[in-house]
């Protein structure tokens, strides 16, 4: 199978690189500063293909800390605030969008 | 209940040290993820959106009180004080960490419980009749089989890399509340001319992206030959199942491809090789196996207890009777079923205090046993029915006495897209909302039996396909939007549901079912017509036409 890496990465738009915390799950998000962040806020944003790839590079090599980085879209609001770009990203970064059982 | 015995205790435990070493190796980076996922995987550790999910087997639905317990303490010490049963008769946590993980899985070899068959190219946890054993009528204890099925194919080398993975249900009742047809094998237990046990054998059933309804491929095969005949399935299905192609891999395909005929000739074929051979079952063996399955010491009992006449002067209590409660083979017993589906509640969730509290009333009022069903509701399979007003109020106390079984709003749905990775939409939600729109007791008895189930994406984990009416989410346009299915059915008359026109979005949803069932009320011919029977009668039009005319 061809690595995702080894394919040309086309984004449309603002993208981030995130990916789950190998210890426990959590949704991270890569930082420009070669880290990971539970916030969103804190993302590298990258706008084009090539940053895109290196930044997914960078983070698929770090196969202890993160499992199954990818690239996803978000979109930037006016005021700067960085918002995952679609359904599934908006449920990753908030969470359920249900109460949970133990909370009824 | 059935004993385990030594070698499962060792088996159970060697593969928690084991798992225990993985992770250890896992979160050193001494094992990258390609190489851990597969093991991860066989321990039931996938994982998803926000989280690792872990996967317990609890085979053929049963589970004893101490298990039940244990599962809570697993939910309340590494996840978020709740669990959730699937309609595969397993449970899954949603938020444990991996590094907790061997200890979760330790606590649950305590009581034999384990992750076992829950994930991966294998034979998968065996799933039967959550009333096996108990249900009058039954040719005999499906479990029995069930569990032979499930020691003869756990760890099976030869089986556990398959094209795909491969799933055994199992009933021995005329009605099937396991959805025999819906598997890769399904199993019907049944009595030839001579008086003898054996099972009729059904092939090639599954849903996903291309759904069958499994045929029979032998009328009747003795008992003692079970697990030859099974045997030369599988190996005509790891010969000839694809692997090159994930979507192609399944034996249903197989059996589609090659056609009902010709597949049955070469397992004949592959069985004259191995039918009389070890694997050949002896009376010994069986009973060996039927012995430690425990039984009640049931008392001689009222069929119509005094405390009950009583007690069903109060309508809410006659009601949920009527509604939750079953025939029980022996006399003065019932069969009783806890709705995991509130009104407003995410299907099939519990939370650890209703599972201490459930397990608490199996000890007081079902000799300590408990069963999960495929629809992801419990039972508790031996209350005395003198006892049914006091289990009812203790039910209700703790929210699992909602008279909604097989109606309208007991869904069954999927995890979808709040939880699951690969999801195209929200599936819990739509459930949700249903329930409530449902939510009075009395409209659901107005409708009958109707069974609605929700998948999030193709899949099919909510057994869409043959819901009554099926819900499937999809993505359009980075939309959700959902694919409404009517007709199908899960049991003895399995059948495939018909799409009714195009999907609608999320927040139509739940109006379009309402058109449908308002649809159902309008043109059945009697209150006994059941919706199915009424699709049936009439084909999709009328409720397409009902949907769609002002959409
Ligand atoms: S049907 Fe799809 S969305 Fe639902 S649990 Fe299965 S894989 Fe996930």
């Amino acid at each position: 199978m061809t690595s995702p890496l080894q394919k040309k990465i086309k984004i449309h738009g603002p993208s981030v690189v995130t990916a789950n915390r190998t210890s426990d799950g959590v949704v991270i998000w890569r930082t420009a500063d070669h880290g990971w962040s539970t916030d969103l806020d804190d993302a590298a944003i990258v706008r084009d293909g090539e940053t895109a790839r290196a930044l997914l590079t960078e983070a698929t090599a770090d196969d202890v800390g993160a499992v199954g980085p990818y690239i996803a879209p978000v979109t930037i609001a006016d005021n700067g605030t960085v918002l995952p770009g679609n359904l599934r990203e908006q449920i990753r970064n908030t969470g359920v969008t249900i109460e949970l059982p133990a909370q009824v | 209940m059935y004993a385990y015995d030594e070698i499962d205790r060792a088996i159970v435990s060697e593969r928690v040290d084991e798992f225990r070493d993985q992770v250890r190796r896992r979160l050193s980076g001494e094992l990258t993820e390609d190489e851990f996922k597969s093991l991860r995987l066989m321990n039931g550790v996938y994982l998803q959106l926000h989280a690792y999910m872990f996967r317990v087997a609890i085979p053929y639905g049963t589970l004893s009180s101490a298990q039940l317990r244990k599962l809570a303490h697993v939910a309340r010490t590494y996840d978020r004080g709740y669990g959730h049963f699937t309609t595969r008769q397993n449970i899954q946590f949603n938020w444990i960490a991996l590094k907790d993980l061997p200890d979760a899985l330790a606590d649950l070899a305590e009581v034999g419980i384990h992750a076992m068959q829950t994930s991966g190219n294998c034979t998968r946890n065996v799933t039967a009749d959550q009333w096996a054993g108990v249900v009058p009528g039954e040719i005999e204890d499906a479990r029995v089989w069930a569990e032979i099925l499930r020691q003869h194919t756990a760890l099976h080398p030869e089986f556990s890399f398959l094209p795909r993975k491969f799933k055994f249900a199992i009933t021995a009742s005329d009605h099937d509340r396991a959805a025999i047809k819906i598997h890769d094998v399904g199993l019907r237990l049944r009595k030839n001319d001579a008086g003898e046990t054996g099972f009729e054998v059904l092939v090639g059933g599954g849903l996903g992206r291309s759904p069958f309804i499994g045929k029979t491929i032998k009328p009747f095969v003795r008992g003692r030959d079970i697990l030859s005949y099974v045997e030369a399935i599988l190996r005509v299905y790891n010969q000839y199942g694809r692997r090159d192609n994930i979507y192609k891999a399944r034996i249903k395909i197989l059996v589609h491809e090659l056609g009902i005929d010709k597949f049955a000739a070469e397992v004949e074929e592959e069985w004259k090789q191995i039918a009389e051979g070890p694997l050949t079952l002896d009376d010994e063996m069986i009973e060996d196996i039927r012995a430690r399955f425990i039984y009640p010491d049931y008392a001689k009992l009222s069929d119509s207890p005094e405390e009950l006449t009583k007690a069903k002067a109060d309508p809410a209590f006659a009601m949920w009777l009527d509604n939750s409660a079953a025939p029980h083979k022996q006399p003065g017993y019932a069969i009783v079923t806890l709705s995991l589906k509130p009104v407003g509640g995410p299907p099939g969730d519990a939370t650890a205090e209703q599972m201490d509290a459930i397990a608490d009333l199996a000890d007081k009022y079902s000799f300590g046993e408990i069963r999960v069903g495929h629809e992801q509701n419990l039972a508790l399979p031996h209350v005395a029915k003198r006892d049914l007003p006091a289990l009812w109020a203790a039910l209700d106390k703790i929210g699992v006495a909602t008279p909604n079984i097989n109606h309208v709003s007991d869904i069954i749905a999927c995890p979808g897209l709040d939880y699951c990775s690969l999801a195209n939409a929200r599936s819990i939600p739509i459930a949700q909302e249903l329930s409530r729109r449902f939510a009075d007791p009395a409209t659901g008895r107005l409708i009958g039996r109707l069974h609605i189930n929700i998948s999030g994406c193709i899949n099919a984990c909510g057994h869409h396909h043959v819901g009554h009416i099926g819900i499937l989410g999809v993505e359009k346009n980075d939309q959700e939007v959902y694919q409404i299915t009517i007709g199908g059915r899960a049991d003895e008359e399995a059948k495939l549901g018909e799409l009714i026109g195009p999907a609608v979005p999320y927040d139509q949803v739940a109006d379009v079912i309402e058109d449908i069932v308002e649809a159902y009320l309008a043109l059945r011919e009697r209150p006994e017509e059941l919706f199915v029977d009424t699709v049936k009668r009439l084909g999709v039009e009328p409720f397409k036409e009902r949907v769609y005319a002002t959409r």
